[in-house]
């Protein structure tokens, strides 16, 4: 009798859910989300059709970025790396330059490009611009052959991680100017991957959400980088600090 | 008298026989023994390939849950592909891709993404003359294998990294990218916590025995027996397959299965040649440092080091010598190793470190393979439903994700399919063929 009454409380336990979900919300760093996403992660726990529902929608948007990024092996076969890379430039909403050339290749806020950047078969890319794109760790296959390439802008890419930067290293010899500023996936331990670039003349570190001590960062990162120029804009640098009696003092007289 | 009546209703989980919640249940298709990143990786990777929502039960046995003896929580942390075994490279590459893409595979609703807080700083060895040759060699099979890494020459090694003596270099092997370290213990708790949400139950516990059916050829392993700590109950498990992901103490949980009790000229005489060894590992700090582009540093002396955090503390240590090895019975830290062994060589490497200060210390087993320090993934050649993935010798922790998928294939489909593994089974101790890795720490 003692093994059936354990096997019925293991059924109705359902206990894979609530080991997950018996965290409360204080205890998480983030804050708290807005009511109609925790309305939905409540019934979550409690209706399977829920659960399954927002992990197929999740795993549809990763997948839709993961197609954005993909590796346009057609379009190198026939036209060569550089109008590959340049089409996937575009058709992400970014902006490119060839080598020698002045005017800059956009698409239009609709999306729409014109096609001239076919004539530049033999062009290596000069100056590449992916700011506010959805650029990842796979889209960087298209542009692994412009080793000539200058300057490159990710400001706001909010796809752009720690891995991101290590793969930078292809562009090791050529890379002069980084603008990695707004991006919210970025840590410490991705800024680490920035010693290979020497040639770097000028990186942008500004706002970097996920930077715990930006001050101490920055002069690390002008200890490694010597030649390079540090704009890193956005951080709160001022002193604040609380001596324990002060701190005690402001708690006492916020309870009383 | 509510809660009486809310007790009587059926779903409440009262019964007038006081019964252990924590026993684990009494039937499960899969056991694995040992919760550390090994175990937790196949118990994911067997959830992830079950192709019925609900059609495999998997059991962790894992003896201590504050893991204070466990060699993942107590290890380095460090992911490289400088080996000179192509598999070795290959379960390490397959590993950096897997937590690039960790969050699209361990990500869980309503809990926060997971962090392993990765550094990207890669790995440098130096080599002497005498050893260069074999350094070559390996750059060539890891380039050909898909690792990022470039040869440095001494010059070059001073350009790059000035607070290095490159007296008595050679050669200098540096990886580009897929190399660092991270947090073992972030990867530990998203596996743990991917799996448990997926069904897979934890269960606290220690196998004390296991029946193998001798009536019935092959042998396999029928039930495994789990007591419970500090207490003498016990909870027979019946199980279709066992794995054994104990680590250090694999081999112990090997002898106590029967494996190797045999005369020694038999195949049920040869035992699991896995034993803890003990390693040292110390933290120091030291204000003029190497800054923040220092490489998990390894001389040819043995001796290793790397940066923690952004303060000036760096971890290092060094593998003793074999006639050396340290006691296993307990993990007390010996500071006289440092001052004799560790620190002449680091001192002579990096000239800064002459003034540093020890400022704290600690000691963790490596699952150590006696025969030749790999791995060993696979199947028992007699008995056929034991499987083991232990043996790493210090580098399980890079390669748990590749090795889980690894094993998990092997149980579901019945050979590897994405990587293929069978060069590191247990076959070659029958053989006695060792797949030597010449680039051991």
């Amino acid at each position: 009798m003692a093994a059936a009454l354990r096997s019925l409380h293991r059924c109705c336990q359902l206990p894979a859910l609530l080991v997950v979900a018996r965290r409360p919300w204080s205890s998480s760093s983030m804050t708290r989300p807005p009511v109609h996403t925790r309305l939905l992660l409540y019934l979550t726990q409690h209706f399977y059709d829920v659960e399954m529902l927002l992990t197929w929608m999740f795993n549809r948007k990763r997948t839709g970025i993961q197609k954005k990024n993909a590796y346009l092996g057609y379009a190198a076969s026939l036209y060569g790396p550089q109008v590959a890379a340049a089409h996937f430039i575009l058709t992400l909403k970014g902006g490119l330059r060839f080598k020698n050339q002045s005017d800059w290749f956009r698409a239009n806020t609709k999306g729409k490009f014109s096609w001239d950047f076919v004539n530049y078969k033999d062009v290596q890319i000069e100056e590449i611009d992916l700011s506010n794109t959805m650029v990842n760790y796979r889209g960087l296959e298209n542009l692994d052959t412009q080793r000539s390439l200058r300057t490159l802008s990710l400001k706001g890419c909010p796809e752009v991680d720690d891995w991101f930067l290590a793969r930078l290293h292809v562009f090791q010899d050529s890379l002069e100017e980084l603008d990695i500023s707004h991006c919210p996936h970025i840590t410490t331990g991705g800024l680490a991957a920035l010693r290979n670039l020497k040639g770097l003349k000028r990186l942008d570190v500004s706002s970097l959400p996920r930077i715990q001590s930006p001050g101490l960062v920055v002069i690390l990162l002008e200890d490694m980088l010597p030649k390079c120029d540090i704009v890193a804009t956005g951080y709160d640098y001022s002193f604040v600090q609380e001596d324990e009696e002060s701190k005690v003092q402001h708690m006492q007289g916020q309870s009383a | 008298m509510k809660k009486k009546a809310v007790d009587a209703l059926p779903g409440s989980s009262w019964s007038p026989v006081l019964i252990n919640p924590n026993l684990p249940p009494e039937r499960a298709d899969i056991v694995i023994v040992g919760g550390g990143v090994i175990g937790w990786s196949i118990a994911y990777w067997l959830k992830q390939k079950e192709r019925v929502r609900g059609g495999l039960r998997v059991i962790v046995v894992e003896r201590d849950p504050t893991y204070s003896r466990a060699s993942t929580v107590l290890s380095a942390g460090g992911i490289r592909q400088q080996f000179s075994l192509l598999e070795n490279i290959h379960l390490s590459l397959a590993s950096a891709d897997f937590m690039r893409n960790i969050n699209d595979h361990l990500f869980v609703l309503k809990e926060d993404p997971v962090d392993l807080q990765f550094n990207h700083s890669g790995y440098m060895f130096l080599a002497n003359e005498q050893v260069a040759h074999i350094m070559e060699e390996n750059y060539r099979t890891q380039r050909s294998a898909g690792a990022e890494v470039s040869l440095l020459s001494p010059t070059q090694v001073k350009e790059k990294f000035p607070w290095i003596n490159t007296d008595g270099v050679a050669l200098a092997s540096y990886g580009l990218e897929n190399e660092g370290w991270f947090d073992p213990w972030s990867l530990l708790n998203a596996f743990r916590r991917k799996a448990v949400s997926m069904g897979v139950v934890q269960c606290c516990g220690e196998v004390t025995g296991g029946l193998c059916s001798h009536t019935q050829t092959p042998l396999c392993v029928m039930v495994e027996q789990v007591q419970m700590p500090n207490s003498l109950e016990y909870q027979p498990v019946e199980c279709a397959i066992v794995v054994n992901a104990a680590g250090a103490f694999s081999g112990k949980l090997a002898e106590m299965l029967g494996i190797g009790s045999s005369p020694e000229d038999s195949i049920a005489g040869i035992p699991l040649p896995v034993e803890p060894r003990k390693r040292y590992i110390y933290v120091v700090h030291c204000p003029d440092g190497p800054g923040l582009d220092t490489p998990f540093l390894i001389d040819y002396s043995g001796v290793y080091f790397r940066r923690e955090g952004l303060g000036g503390n760096y971890i290092t240590g060094t593998s003793p010598e074999e006639d050396e090895e340290p006691d296993t019975s307990n993990l007390d830290v010996d500071h006289e190793f440092f001052v004799d062994k560790v620190w002449p060589s680091l001192a002579h490497r990096v000239p800064a470190f002459e003034k540093l200060k020890v400022t704290s210390a600690w000691a963790g087993f490596y699952d150590y393979n006696t025969f030749d320090q790999n791995g060993i993934i696979g199947v028992h050649p007699l008995i056929n439903n034991m499987y083991f993935a232990t043996g790493f010798s210090g580098h399980g922790l890079q390669q748990s994700p590749a090795v889980g998928r690894g094993v998990a294939e092997l149980i579901l489909d019945g050979n590897f399919r994405t990587l293929d593994l069978s060069g590191l089974s247990f076959r070659r101790i029958l053989t006695q063929e060792p797949m030597l890795e010449r680039n051991i720490v």
